[in-house]
């Protein structure tokens, strides 16, 4: 059977060339970048090339890019940044933000800090007014995702930014799913700091970066040797930050490409299953990450249609309360406004560059008779 | 995530259904968990003659569903009160942790199918004292449990 993977918010498999840079790297460039001979000098020197190419994908310089274990740690890295060089125990964030900032928040209210969660409309946006009123003259960071990974909401980050400049705090957004899908340009932004990973742009896991304006007050969240200037200490991860690079390079070099094509499957995937009676597009229309679907059909559980889309061959998710670890259905559909009943039938089915036209027609064929079956099933479908 | 067994009851699950003019019907759940089960039961000299199921939920609380209603069919009714959800985790041949409090829907819908049985006949079974349908059923004391 074939296998459909449409679940690259989640994660995506890596692209030949970038795996090819990995393995080349674990095989040869094995030195430590701290050590003085030239094997080691070697990879640090590919270190900086890596930076290099991550910097024109984001409109950085290399030097604001600082090398981390993930895009949680970069998450968890801005907060601290935040807490520890700014005076202030107040901090604004939003309701749908992905765990590794909302816990990371909830951690830091346990040290003893205030922090405003913003709801948000049934798009995922927030209210511009609403965070101004919000801020206080000790408020220290706000911290708003760029893209959300579940709705795939592209939020008003400029125009959030300029608030926080304006008000002189430090604004940190999780660009996560931004990165390699939404034109970013740092040097003309109003971001101080932004967390990136590799593994949502066909690079590998275990390895992601968090972008620091420069000018910006760093201190190290991890202590230790003195790598990546001081502030993140431990030996790099060489072989995840080279194939980062090659990652990043490729996705610099095809965004637009990229962009156009997926958003043209997006789009005809959502047509299609939307045509499925009683379903309910999640997220905003156009302002939304480009490979983005997510619909929730009534009257059914979304674990089961996942169950019955893998035995199928296809990979997706959804937010229902099974598949979010909890009893509750996520909290970034909840967020939105949607009913229980709705938001426990939700499928997220996110694209990339692996999927082709036919991929988008099987599942328009065949989704329709799985939701058929369950609702078959659901006491709660209306009698016919 | 699920055993062979759990996910042969979902994909082919047994006893899906309504029965028309039904002795017993029964649905207990809760939208907020994401959980609704509903059963309908025929009984022919005291004995559970047919049943069907309607559930709204995930994979385990599907499965169990079906695993119970095979389990419990031709059972008098004195006997389809003791089945328990662990008999039917059992038979599952066990869900993940997190999964177990899915199975406790289908002894509770089963319950209170018999219940409305026995209020419509007026028969009294003193394994229903105290069950009330209406209540939640108890997530974290059953996930605890296992």
């Amino acid at each position: 059977m074939k296998q459909i993977y449409m679940d690259y918010s989640a994660t995506t498999p890596m692209k030949p060339e970038v795996l090819s840079a990995m393995q080349e790297a674990l095989k040869e460039t094995y030195g430590n970048p701290s050590s003085v001979y030239s094997l080691g000098q070697e990879a640090k020197e590919k270190i900086e090339e890596a930076r290099g190419y991550l910097a024109p994908l984001i409109g950085a310089k290399p030097r604001e890019i600082f090398f981390t274990s993930s895009g949680t740690e970069a998450d968890n890295w801005a907060v601290h940044i935040a807490k520890k060089t700014k005076p202030g125990k107040h901090m604004i964030t939003c309701a749908i933000e992905h765990h590794a900032v909302l816990h990371t928040m909830e951690a830091a209210q346990k040290e003893g800090y205030e922090v405003t969660f913003l709801p948000v409309d049934r798009y995922g946006f927030i209210d511009l007014e609403e965070l101004e009123r919000e801020i206080r003259d000790d408020t220290i960071l706000i911290s708003i995702m760029y893209v959300n990974n579940e709705i795939g909401t592209i939020m008003p980050i400029e125009e959030i930014g300029a608030i926080a400049k304006r008000k002189g705090i430090l604004f940190h957004t999780d660009g996560v799913q931004a990165l390699g899908n939404v034109p970013l340009d740092m040097s003309s932004s109003t971001v101080d700091m932004m967390s990136m990973s590799a593994h949502k742009i066909y690079g590998p896991k275990g390895i992601g970066a968090l972008y620091i304006r420069q000018g910006t007050r760093v201190v190290p969240l991890l202590h230790g040797g003195a790598q990546e200037r001081r502030m993140r200490a431990s030996t790099e991860n060489v072989p995840g930050i080279i194939a980062f690079g090659e990652a990043a390079r490729l996705a610099e070099a095809q965004l637009e490409d990229h962009v156009e094509r997926l958003t043209k499957l997006r789009d005809k995937l959502k047509d299609g299953l939307m045509q499925i009676p009683d379903s309910f597009f999640n997220g905003h229309p156009t302002k939304r990450h480009p490979g983005n679907v997510n619909i929730c059909f009534k009257y059914i559980e979304g674990e089961s249609m996942l169950l019955l889309l893998d035995a199928i061959g296809v990979c997706a998710s959804s937010g229902s309360a099974c598949t979010s670890g909890s009893l509750d259905p996520s909290h970034v559909l909840m967020g939105i406004g949607l009913p229980h009943e709705i938001a426990h039938g939700s499928l997220r089915l996110t694209l990339g560059d692996f999927t082709v036209e036919e991929d988008v027609d099987y599942v328009i064929k065949h989704l329709p008779g799985i939701i058929e079956r369950l609702r078959e099933m659901s006491p709660l479908t209306p009698q016919k | 995530m699920y055993n062979k067994k759990v996910m042969d009851h979902f994909m082919n699950p047994r006893n899906v259904g309504e029965i028309e003019n039904a002795d017993g019907v029964g649905e207990v759940g809760n939208i907020k968990c994401g959980d609704i089960m509903r059963i309908s039961l025929r009984i022919k000299d005291n004995v559970i003659d047919d049943i069907k199921f309607k559930t709204f939920g995930c994979g385990s609380a599907v499965a169990s569903s079906s695993m119970a209603t095979e389990m419990i069919k031709g059972m008098t009714i004195e006997d389809a009160l003791k089945v328990t959800n662990k008999d039917v985790l059992k038979e599952l041949g066990g869900l993940p942790t997190i999964k177990v409090h899915c199975s406790v829907l289908a002894e509770q819908a089963l319950k209170a199918a018999i219940l409305d049985y026995a209020n419509k006949n007026g028969k009294h079974y003193k394994e229903l004292e105290g069950f009330s349908p209406d209540e939640d059923h108890p997530h974290d004391e059953h996930e605890l449990e296992v």
